[in-house]
């Protein structure tokens, strides 16, 4: 496996507050990976510093086989549509374009003329005078021309109405299928990367909580529900997620790669979002000492 | 790149250029008339006009406005508008290093800020040139091409002027990420290093030269009275024998060299000084026996006039010093900015 | 051609949603010997869907024997599922719409029925098993 990101012992403070701590990860080629968490979990501060905006205050990152931003050639192998996708407001579509195809050697006018076109979009409108979600797909188009071995997309359809939602995806995973570019791009809302992913990595409270493949992560994550008792008596190849308990009933996910034969409990699938979300609730009921140290 | 700083700098370009260029053109309009009044009349300054003194003093207000102008439109915004809306995001992630966008951005502006302030002091250098002559030869009753605050419209500073402007908005930009607050610190920084220079640094540019004169009716420009009120000692100012000179120091000293003030009989010379309520100021000098006779007690008793003065001739080298004394901050200033952009920027 | 559609809260993932879809066109007659599938492309642009999706949908048929890729041309259905089963079809829906409307005579809602006939079902397979 190919990885197009990897980082080791990363890290990133802002004066004195970590934004992203000792996170290691490994990101394979060819795949379409999401990046999950809570607002405020570091998806922007990772993200920033794949692309080479940020620095790392700790450890490494090593993004298609370089540092990133370290040269022009490292640059024009990774593309970016930051957050609320910014363009230039008093330049107009056409001279956007003509941006792309003077700062990228890679640049792919052909591609970036006809998805203007196919948009419906008149070059010589201005950018500040695009709705939300032309905007975006403005920056997609200027991120796709370039040609890009990885596309970075940080919140993409975060500001974008449901229907300019699925006109972005539709492009993205078009450009993936047609030239075969590595894509990372981050969501809060797990819904939206449900279709388009095939691997997630989830970060919470700048910690990277779980990464893997979705479907051999759908397939080892199992919803327990049964009559109440303490995870700690669970086999040893059954790891707790997140637990929650009424006074007679215990409802657990666990992570395992082995059947449960206990018949006491009832064994059902999640979902993606379900998965998630049992990895955010699951710091929030196991780690109770920040909070009690923040309340102080 | 160069095509999109252009892109984006082109509408700030061309209401500068627009300026300048107007400026030029009434200038261009005008000289010729100075330049044959100074030709056909010993003194210019009796055929001067009031539209002549007018632009002549817009000259000096256009130039010392210019380079505060470019600093804060120009420059301040060039890296703290692109923080402030986000769009650095965009502009350094296309296959363009952060040094090299912010060479080629400060580059053609530094570049577009020296060739708009070139064409105007080009312009006005060409016009006061029949005034600057004369001034050589008689005395005007303009300011001298040496003295502060024509020294800094004339010749080559004011492009210094400007290159410095730019790059010290452009690093104020990248240093405070917010455009406003950036104006506002450039143009005070500018308004402060505009005085700061020509009062503490400029006369130092150049060697002086220094002269210990006798008195004597032909030297003598003034006489004032101290201002600790009537009775105060009296100073007396003269000139240096020649036009255009920059006198930085006019001291009286006595026998032994040292700096003095005139001695209290000397006040016997004077006419009463005037009532009590109005002002000190200069004092006519009485009969031109009487004074005579005191300028020769003067020189008697071992006291001398001492100064120290940039000569006229030093225009030139003065002009050209205190450009490259303006570039090489510029270049520093620069040299910060990078290592900002690059580092502290991420 | 066939369009393929997602049910986003069937629990069924995505691939496999794809090749029930294409079953079931080949089981109906929608698909025949030789008929081109949507490629990769058109799919993924429609469903704003991971074409790595659909490329593990398409592998799984041809695995099955359903379909063969040609490089740079498509995937085309290189077997039909509709043999001599289609023809039994037709009496089979007869029997069973005569079965709803007892079992509706004898006072069953919607759900009671699919309820008995989901678990009539699996105790059949239960026994084929």
């Amino acid at each position: 496996m190919t990885a197009v990101l990897r980082a080791e012992g990363l890290g990133k403070r802002y004066r004195r507050r970590w934004a992203l701590s000792d996170c290691t990860l490994k990101i394979p080629a060819g795949h379409v990976t999401g990046l999950v968490g809570p607002n405020g979990a570091g998806k922007t501060t990772l993200l920033s510093l794949a692309v080479g905006l940020l620095a790392p205050t700790a450890g490494t990152i090593e993004v298609c086989g370089g540092r990133p931003a370290a040269d022009a050639a490292q640059l024009a192998k990774v593309g970016f549509v930051a957050q609320d996708t910014p363009t230039y407001p008093g330049l107009s579509i056409a001279d956007h374009l003509r941006l792309g195809a003077r700062t990228n050697p890679r640049w792919d006018d052909a591609v970036a003329r006809s998805r203007v076109e196919r948009l419906g979009l008149d070059p010589a409108q201005k950018a500040g005078r695009l709705s939300g979600g032309q905007r975006a797909q403005l920056a997609l188009t200027l991120g796709l021309a370039k040609r890009p071995e990885l596309l970075i997309l940080d919140e993409p359809v975060a500001s974008l109405d449901p229907l300019a939602r699925r006109e972005f995806l539709q492009v993205l995973m078009e450009a993936v299928a047609e030239h075969e570019v590595s894509v990372l791009l981050s969501s809060h809302v797990v819904s939206d990367l449900e279709r388009v992913c095939d691997h997630l990595v989830v970060l919470v409270d700048s910690q990277v909580r779980v990464e893997g493949d979705v479907e051999s992560l759908l397939e080892s994550h199992l919803r327990l529900t049964g009559p109440r008792r303490e995870p700690a008596t669970l086999p040893a190849g059954q790891h707790v997620v997140s637990a929650s308990h009424t006074d007679r009933q215990s409802t657990l996910v666990v992570r395992t790669d082995a059947p449960v034969l206990d018949p006491s409990w009832t064994v059902g699938r999640l979902g993606l979002e379900d998965l998630v979300l049992a990895y955010m609730e699951g710091t929030r009921a196991v780690a109770p000492g920040p909070v009690m140290e923040v309340l102080r | 790149m160069i095509w999109l700083t252009w892109r984006q700098f082109r509408a700030q370009a061309a209401a500068v250029a627009a300026v300048a260029v107007a400026f030029a053109i009434v200038l261009a309009a005008t000289g010729p008339r100075l330049a044959d009044i100074a030709a056909t009349y010993r003194d210019v300054f009796d055929h001067l006009t009031a539209n002549d003194r007018h632009l002549f003093y817009t000259g000096i207000v256009v130039m010392a406005v210019a380079p505060v102008i470019i600093g804060v439109f120009w420059g301040a915004p060039l890296v703290a508008r692109e923080l402030e809306a986000g769009t650095h995001r965009l502009a350094w992630t296309q296959s363009v290093t952060r040094t090299r966008w912010l060479a080629t951005k400060l580059g053609v502006t530094a570049l577009a800020a020296a060739a708009a302030v070139g064409l105007l002091t080009f312009a006005v250098t060409w016009w006061s040139q029949p005034l600057d002559a004369a001034l050589s030869s008689t005395h005007g009753s303009l300011p001298s091409r040496l003295t502060p605050v024509s020294f800094a419209m004339r010749g080559v500073v004011p492009v210094g002027y400007a290159v410095f402007a730019v790059v010290l908005g452009a690093t104020v930009g990248a240093v405070f990420r917010r455009t406003l607050p950036a104006m506002a610190v450039t143009l005070a920084v500018v308004i402060f290093v505009q005085i700061a220079v020509p009062t503490w640094i400029r006369a130092h540019l150049a060697p002086t030269a220094e002269q210990t004169v006798m008195f004597d009716r032909e030297r003598l420009d003034g006489i004032s009275i101290g201002d600790t009120g009537p009775g105060s000692p009296l100073r007396m100012t003269v000139n240096t024998g020649g036009v255009g000179n920059w006198v930085l120091s006019n001291q009286t000293v006595d026998a032994s060299g040292r700096a003095t003030d005139l001695p209290s009989w000397f006040g016997a010379c004077l006419p009463a000084p005037p009532a009590p309520g109005t002002t000190e100021g200069p004092v006519k000098v009485q009969g031109p026996d009487t004074m005579d006779a005191c300028f020769q007690r003067l020189n008697a008793e071992g006291y001398r006039q001492h100064l120290v003065y940039q000569p006229a001739r030093n225009f030139w080298p003065l002009q050209w010093a205190e450009l490259a004394l303006y570039l090489a901050v510029s270049g520093l200033l620069a040299g910060f900015c990078f290592w900002w952009t690059r580092r502290r920027l991420s | 051609m066939i369009e393929f559609s997602l049910d986003g809260r069937s629990g069924v993932s995505p691939y496999l949603q794809v090749v029930q879809q294409v079953r079931q066109a080949l089981r109906l007659g929608l698909l025949r010997e030789g008929d081109q599938l949507p490629t990769v492309k058109d799919v993924v642009a429609r469903l704003a869907i991971n074409p790595n999706t659909v490329l593990k949908a398409y592998r799984e048929l041809e695995r099955e024997g359903l379909v063969a890729a040609r490089p740079g041309i498509g995937t085309f259905v290189t077997r039909t599922l509709t043999d001599a089963s289609l023809a039994a079809h037709e009496p089979l829906r007869r029997d069973l719409r005569r079965w709803l409307a007892k079992a509706r005579l004898a006072g069953l809602d919607e759900e009671s029925i699919d309820a008995l006939f989901t678990s009539t079902f699996r105790d059949a397979q239960r026994e084929i098993a």
